[in-house]
């Protein structure tokens, strides 16, 4: 099953690297993996989202837990959540595909950030299926680029993930 | 006094010091020079300079298994460090408290590819508890500070910091902290008072029970609640390869080593046991095999262990409790002796018969009329002119395997092996560090020709420091436990696991200064172990035992396998 989860580890230098390291060492999979500093500086948080069984995602959030580095972890799975990716994607929009690029792009409350001759540039942020959504509403030949930042989730209502 | 600013390197000394270090195993080089420097200007412990960085850090390993403290080690940066791998990973593998100081190239130059320079930090990252890279002097009385009660609590583990030599050099105040706190590691823990009842409660239901124990016994000092709890109920206990000594050997509630070269009683136990209580062991694949068909009749499996992901990792538990295992037990031994309830006699009665059944068919039986020394028989041998005291280490191998299987440890910490990752080449330092531990102590190193050579440069520290180690070289000519798979497994095609042109060991000990012998009589086999530990009782004295070359380490559940395939003698 997919879970999604997410960290509160000390900034320090390499701790990313455990986190990463961790995962490929024991051969657990990587969706994706976002992370930042918080409000507090001193920490950061990630959200990485992957998918195993049940006693694989024990085992992953047991294994996190270890890692001297880090301060908390929630599998954001067990409880509802918000979950939010942001994607800009390159789309070609020339002749009647320019019409048609900004009627989708407004369907997915996308925004163009960016306009040439022959291009748009749109952000659109959404769980990950709405972006999936989105490319495959569009002709395929019309992408150019994309670029995802992963998943980043937080709990609903009063769950709150803090020191 | 408190206003004086001491340079990284004297640091470095002084938390040592401050740390209460009396034993530091290492090697010099570059980055370190300015730490060695302190070294030589100190008298508050001792630096053993060794061979080669593996064995420092194996001696360091050592001295923290047979003593419970923290081992310490000092290499140097680039090559001095990447030596110390094999040696970190090792100490990982089996949970073993130690800090390994690595020097680093200058912060300036760190990533430019400079003279001796390796990542350090990200090359033992998956083989150390934690590590730390000191860029700012005044953080390194503090990163060691935690570096020690890193390595020592909870599940004990290696933790490296890395020095830089700019580092060593620059100054400021020292104060060693007293103690540290992480919010990020919160490492102990007590056992859950409600899971404890359940676990009390199953143990008196069982019907047929069985109690396993693991390296975590010793690491966690609980071998006197092991002996009570098992006197107390009169269950079987069994033990893995790292557990041995943690319950007294010789004791008849004893059924032996488990696992892939474990007794038929101890398998059989496993096996068909209703209750089983595992105790600081991790169900590993070398003693379970293939979990799908392991222990199927366990209806209820109570697992203690300090450490949260040792628990259903590899098997489901039904009753996981989290905690340090001494005090866990103490907490299930206090329930049951309060209870009114007592374990059922009769069916425990019948239980033993039927384990007695599988003890009777004696699977360490072994041919002691033969006229070429068998292997087991100088282990016996060894066990009884040491009267079964000894510190005992070892390498990797079928000398291993016979070694935990006739040594009868009656004491923790008596039997120093590596057993998570095998090593080869860990006896003799290893056997370094004990005897440096315990300078009294009687101390042996069984051993294989193929083992003893990955570390055998050792002898001149052993010179240097007269360490009056016994080597006990089971000399079978083969890499025996490759040549047994592949007789085996691979219907006798001995691929490289021959050696011809082994050199004259007797030759070899005298010229590092030692004392040789080469036995090839199994009548001569006492009287040249009395000689060793009586005569020579003040030397090292290099046994060289020509032992049968085809004997095999039996009985043997193969890889993956079910114990219904054990091979027996
Ligand atoms: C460093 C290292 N390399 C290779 C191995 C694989 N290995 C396991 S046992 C063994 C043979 C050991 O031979 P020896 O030391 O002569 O002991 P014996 O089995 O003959 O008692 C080998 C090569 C290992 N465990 N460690």
């Amino acid at each position: 099953m997919r879970h999604i989860i997410s960290l509160l580890m000390e900034n320090e230098a390499g701790a990313l690297s455990r986190v990463s390291g961790l995962f490929s060492a024991r051969g657990y999979n990587i969706e994706s993996l976002t992370v930042a500093p918080t409000e507090d500086a001193t920490l950061s948080r990630m959200t990485i989202v992957t998918r195993g069984s049940d006693d694989v995602i024990e085992q992953i959030t047991k294994q996190l837990n270890k890692l001297i580095d880090i301060v908390k972890v929630q599998d954001l799975t067990d409880g509802s959540h918000i979950e939010r990716e942001l994607m800009l994607v390159k789309v070609r929009a020339s002749g009647e595909m320019r019409e048609e690029m900004k009627r989708m792009s407004d369907i997915f409350r996308g925004h163009i950030l960016d306009v040439s001759d022959k291009t748009y540039t749109i952000e659109l942020t959404g769980p990950g299926t709405k972006l999936d959504a989105f490319l495959a509403a569009i002709d395929p030949a019309a992408i150019l680029e994309t670029v995802r930042t992963g998943a980043s989730g937080i709990g609903r209502g009063d769950r709150v993930m803090k020191i | 006094m408190a206003d004086m600013e001491l340079t990284g390197a004297e640091i470095v000394v002084r938390c040592l010091r401050d740390e209460g270090i009396k034993h530091v195993f290492g090697y010099p080089g570059g980055a370190v020079l300015n730490i060695y420097d302190e070294i030589y200007k100190q008298k508050d412990f001792e630096h053993i300079l060794v061979r080669h960085e593996q064995a420092a850090v194996h001696a360091a390993d050592a001295y923290a298994r047979c003593t419970g403290q923290v081992g310490v080690a000092i290499v140097t940066s680039g090559p001095g460090a990447t030596n110390a791998v094999t040696g970190i990973a090792t100490a990982y593998m089996d949970s073993i408290p130690m800090v390994v100081i690595t020097g680093q190239v200058p912060t300036a130059a760190i990533g430019q590819d400079a003279f001796q320079e390796v990542d350090t930090v990200g090359i033992t990252r998956p083989c150390v508890k934690h590590n730390f890279l000191v860029k700012d002097v005044r953080e390194l009385a503090t990163t060691i500070k935690k570096a020690f009660y890193i390595a020592a609590t909870g599940r004990p583990g290696p933790v490296v910091v890395d020095v830089p030599k700019d580092v060593t050099q620059h100054k400021c105040e020292y104060a060693y902290p007293k103690s540290v706190t992480m919010r990020s590691y919160n490492p102990t823990s007590k056992g859950h008072a409600g899971q404890i009842k359940k676990a009390a409660q199953m143990l008196l239901e069982a019907k047929r029970p069985m109690i396993y124990t693991g390296g975590g016994v010793v690491l966690g000092n609980a071998a006197p609640q092991v002996a009570e709890l098992v006197r107390l109920l009169g269950y079987p206990i069994t033990s893995t390869l790292m557990g041995l000594g943690g319950y007294p050997s010789p004791d008849p509630l004893f059924l032996g080593m488990l696992g892939m070269h474990g007794t038929i009683e101890a398998n059989m136990a496993m096996q068909h046991c209703d209750v089983l209580l595992a105790v600081g062991a991790r169900f590993d694949d070398r003693v379970v095999g293939n979990p799908k068909h392991f222990a199927k009749e366990a209806h209820r499996i109570i697992h203690i262990d300090v450490d949260p992901s040792s628990i259903s990792k590899r098997v489901r538990v039904d009753v996981p409790i989290v905690g340090e295992v001494g005090q866990v037990l103490d907490e299930i031994i206090k329930h049951i002796k309060t209870g009114k309830e007592k374990p059922d006699q009769q069916a425990i009665k019948a239980w033993w018969a039927q384990i007695e059944l599988w003890r009777s068919q004696d699977c360490l039986k072994y041919d002691r009329s033969s006229s070429v020394i068998k292997p087991q028989y100088v282990v016996e041998k060894l066990y009884e002119v040491t009267q079964g005291d000894a510190y005992v280490t070892s390498d990797v191998g079928q000398h291993q395997m016979w070694a935990a299987q006739y040594y009868k440890f009656a004491k923790p910490r008596r039997w120093i092996n590596s057993g998570g990752l095998g090593t080869m080449g860990f006896g003799l330092p290893a056997a370094m560090g004990v005897q440096k531990a315990h300078p009294d102590a009687v101390v042996a190193c069984i051993t294989g020709e193929g083992s003893i050579q990955m570390n055998i440069q050792e002898l001149s520290t052993c010179k240097e420091w007269n360490l009056p180690l016994k080597i006990i070289l089971l000399n079978n000519g083969y890499l025996g436990m490759v040549r047994q798979w592949q007789e085996f497994f691979y219907e006798e095609r001995y691929a490289e696991s021959y050696m011809t042109s082994l050199p004259d060991f007797v030759k070899l000990a005298e010229a590092y200064g030692h004392v040789g012998m080469t036995i090839e009589k199994p009548e001569d086999v006492e009287p040249a172990l009395r000689e060793a530990f009586g005569k020579y009782k003040d030397r090292l004295v290099f046994l060289n035992f020509l032992t049968d070359p085809r004997e095999n380490v039996f009985p043997m559940i193969p890889a993956g396998k079910g114990l219904s395939e054990m091979i027996l003698v």
